[in-house]
């Protein structure tokens, strides 16, 4: 139990690690090690281990950061997210970071990536386009031209080449990263009572400011303590949460559901780090192809991207099946065009399927939850009843 | 609110008038006539392909911002909100998805015939996907081409960019588009079409470029987007659109012959007193009282980005006929809003400078965060490199809830107060204005 204590302890601190504490001292303790940020919500950083570099994920500031320059550069009706991140970049708090990696997602990360090329943060800052093209003669080249464009840039800052060997062994690591995550998932949902989801938050969001040998570590050692039987199991219903890929939800608001009786079974909220579903070869001759291959064949659904043929409603209602879940919350960033444009759809294939659900907006720093509180019982309250 | 009298008109203004008219018929008329119809987007349009099929362009945005003007975007909006959209999402695609609703009644007041094909040109907004995507929901089995185009990330199209475009075009687009229209690509079509664009857009430049003398005998945000701009969308690459600039051509030089300021919905503008750079769409729900107050106090817009997001032919674009395909993908490519933050901000800053224009003005639009992310850097931007004085202003597109006339007029009144303070001053000390 203290072994936990610990653990949750340690990764409750890094995961809001707002100055990046750990990624800093990784880098600082050996010459030609860099470090590179990136923004949600994917991006394959099995490519940045392997030149030596480490791949930090920003994920916004939370409530965690007074938003004093950042509220200048946005308007009311932009999205929270990018304020404190240019925040952070204005106050020096990713000076040490070598470049910057904006994932194409939605026209907010896109401007905010020319944001950085103005203010000239990092050696590099790159838009990383995905392609919404699933042939790997068409996308999957795009994909790859993407990847070997930021590989030049991480070059460029130290010098290092990227092997096979090495791809190789960086992709390993993350499969087991990821496999790891997923057993945690996979225990979480016959026994939800032995990890809070907060508790999960804290331990995965961790692992995008540390080494994943480390966060490897970690994962190992929640996995032994969860497999034994602990906590006491509530009359609580199992919920899936979607819509809060990117802007991430404080705190207060997975306690808010958690106490209003609502297991959180399933998520997207540290989407990044569970993208690819299954493992990316890690023998292959060409490892960067099969990275390639992986997001063309392997990635989750998400509002960021194209879905016509495999629409996301029906993806959401698989994964609420298989986790046996008995409704969706739609928790979405105000503002949020992807999350938002998505959800009546999803909501029609959830009301197709009989899978009951609610939903409410939030602010990376919103601070009053009782509203929220009070819908999720409520919510909770009449699966319980009539369901 | 302010006091609308019926528009005055130019001839090219009745001419396209006639024009969008005929394609509304013969919109409403393809259920006699068999002929397919595409739905697509303004940025990264591909009407020349879309016309080489003989297939009819129907462009979403367009209809919501018809429907903004013509006061039935609020309702459409409402009908949207309560399938379950978000007030925070953009406009034009609720207003779109609650006017095929509602029967999908088109500006001219014929219905819309559904789509054959959603081509999906994705081009500088991120939102187009999202759209297309519900659209192919509420139009269960009509096929969708998606072309992705990637952004300008390093300010410039690169070979791998142009080879990943034309590939999609060869292997995604253009076979749909055959299988839709049940007619063979003909790529000699294509290229005969494409002289004629090359025509329109050097006439459009001439025409849009005419702003920089002074007084200015166009306004290039509100007429641009007026009567300027419209026929370029749908009708490129026929006989019919370079017929029309022609004649809009003429029209300009003849009111630069005569020293004329623009024309405006109640006459010519008499007298110039400030020239203008604006950055980002219009309101639609108030469009007259919206210019006119840019107009009753002597505003002239001398040069604007959203007159570009169609595509930005003043930086030297051409649709090429010796390369079809590939000035189709570079087209793309150049819209302003598949341009990087710096490309616009040098973008922006050389309009200030070439049409010498007295100030900056952001319209920033509530629910459009293509262009609406990032622009009070652009201003900062702007008003350090270029010294204007900035101004910035909110609305919505086509939500009338987002447009609060008073607080626009009360705030453009003080812009320009300040600006005629400046002309004041920098006259005193001997500065040309």
């Amino acid at each position: 139990m203290k072994q936990l204590d610990a653990l949750l302890a340690h990764c409750t601190e890094q995961a809001f690690d707002l100055h990046f504490s750990k990624a800093r001292q990784w880098k600082a303790a050996e010459p030609g090690r860099l470090l590179l940020g990136f923004l949600p919500i994917y991006f394959p950083r099995e490519i940045v281990h392997a030149v030596n570099g480490m791949g930090v994920g920003i994920m916004g500031v939370g409530d965690r950061k007074q938003i004093i320059k950042g509220d200048a550069y946005y308007q009311s009706y932009i999205c929270h997210l990018p304020r404190g991140v240019i925040e952070m970049a204005l106050d020096n708090s990713l000076d040490d970071f070598d470049g910057f990696v904006f994932p194409a997602i939605c026209d907010c990360v896109r401007n905010l990536s020319g944001m950085f090329k103005l203010v000239e943060r990092g050696k590099f800052q790159r838009y990383f386009d995905y392609p919404q093209n699933f042939s790997p003669s068409i996308g999957g080249v795009f994909f790859r031209q993407e990847l070997e464009k930021v590989l030049d840039d991480l070059f460029q800052v130290n010098g290092v080449k990227l092997s096979t060997e090495k791809l190789n062994h960086a992709i390993g690591l993350y499969n087991t990263n990821r496999k790891l995550i997923e057993h945690i998932y996979q225990i979480r949902q016959d026994y939800p009572w032995r990890l809070s989801a907060v508790d999960t938050y804290h331990i995965i969001r961790a692992g995008l400011v540390m080494t994943v040998e480390e966060h490897n570590q970690i994962l190992e050692q929640v996995v032994e303590v969860i497999s034994e039987e602990r906590g006491e199991p509530l009359d609580n219903i199992r919920v899936v949460i979607s819509g809060s890929f990117c802007e991430q939800p404080p705190i207060g608001l997975l306690k808010s559901i958690e106490m209003a009786g609502c297991y959180i079974v399933d998520d997207d909220l540290m989407l990044g780090s569970r993208w690819i579903q299954g493992d990316v070869d890690d023998k292959s001759d060409d490892p960067l192809g099969a990275i390639v291959d992986a997001y063309l064949t392997k990635s989750t659904f998400s509002s960021a991207v194209y879905d016509v043929g495999n629409p996301k409603g029906d993806r959401l209602v698989k994964l609420v099946k298989e986790r046996h879940a008995d409704g969706v919350i739609f928790s979405a960033a105000s503002f949020c065009d992807p999350a938002l444009l998505d959800k009546p759809e999803m909501q029609k294939a959830c009301d197709a399927a009989g899978i009951p659900q609610i939903n409410f907006q939030f602010h990376e720093n919103t601070g009053q939850f009782k509203v929220i509180k009070e819908q999720a019982g409520t919510f909770s309250d009449s699966i319980k009843l009539w369901a | 609110m302010a006091d609308i009298k019926d528009a005055i008109k130019e001839k090219s203004m009745v001419i396209q008038k006639d024009m969008l008219a005929d394609l509304f018929k013969e919109l409403g008329n393809t259920k006699e006539t068999g002929k397919k119809v595409v739905y697509t987007f303004v940025p990264g349009n591909l009407t020349e392909l879309i016309l080489s099929f003989d297939m009819l362009p129907v462009y979403p945005e367009i209809n919501a911002l018809q429907s903004g003007m013509r006061k039935k975007s609020a309702e459409y909006i409402r009908e949207a909100e309560k399938l379950g959209f978000s007030e925070d999402v953009c406009t034009y695609v609720k207003c779109d998805i609650g006017m095929m609703l509602k029967g999908n009644i088109g500006p001219t007041g014929e219905t819309l015939p559904p789509p054959d094909l959603l081509l999906l040109s994705y081009t500088g907004c991120f939102t187009f996907m999202k759209w297309f995507e519900n659209l192919e929901r509420l139009y269960p089995g009509v096929p969708v081409a998606m072309l992705h185009t990637p952004y300008q990330e390093d300010g410039k199209i690169t070979p791998e960019q142009l080879e990943y475009m034309v590939k999609q075009l060869k292997e995604e687009v253009i076979p749909k588009m055959e299988q839709v229209s049940g007619k063979a690509f003909d790529m000699d079509r294509l290229s005969k079409m494409m002289v004629n664009s090359a025509k329109a857009e050097d006439l459009l430049v001439k025409i849009l470029e005419s702003a920089k003398h002074k007084p200015s005998p166009i306004d290039a945000y509100f007429a641009g987007v007026y009567y300027i701009g419209p026929i370029f969308t749908a009708f490129r690459g026929t006989d019919a659109a370079v017929e029309y600039y022609t004649e809009l051509y003429h029209e300009v030089q003849e009111r630069i012959r005569l020293g004329l300021g623009p024309i405006t919905p109640e006459g010519e503008m008499k007298e110039e007193k400030f020239r203008l750079v604006v950055e980002g769409p219009p309101n639609w729900t108030n469009f007259r009282e919206f210019w006119k107050i840019f107009y009753d106090m002597g505003a002239v817009i001398v040069a604007s980005s959203y007159t570009k997001v169609g595509g930005v032919y003043d930086l030297g674009f051409r649709h090429d006929p010796d390369e079809p395909l590939e000035s189709l993908a570079k087209y793309c490519m150049g819209c302003y809003t598949n341009m990087n933050l710096p490309q616009r901000v040098n973008l922006l800053a050389d309009y200030v400078k070439e049409y010498k224009a007295d100030g900056f003005l952001i319209n920033s639009i509530k629910s459009c965060n293509s262009f609406s992310a990032g622009q009070l850097m652009i201003m900062r931007e702007i008003e350090h490199r270029s010294g204007v004085p900035v101004g910035f202003i909110e609305s919505d597109l086509v939500d009338p809830r987002y447009f609060s006339y008073a607080n626009i007029k009360n705030r453009l009144e003080s812009y320009f107060q300040m600006l005629g303070q400046r002309k004041v001053i920098l006259s005193q000390e001997g500065v040309e204005v």
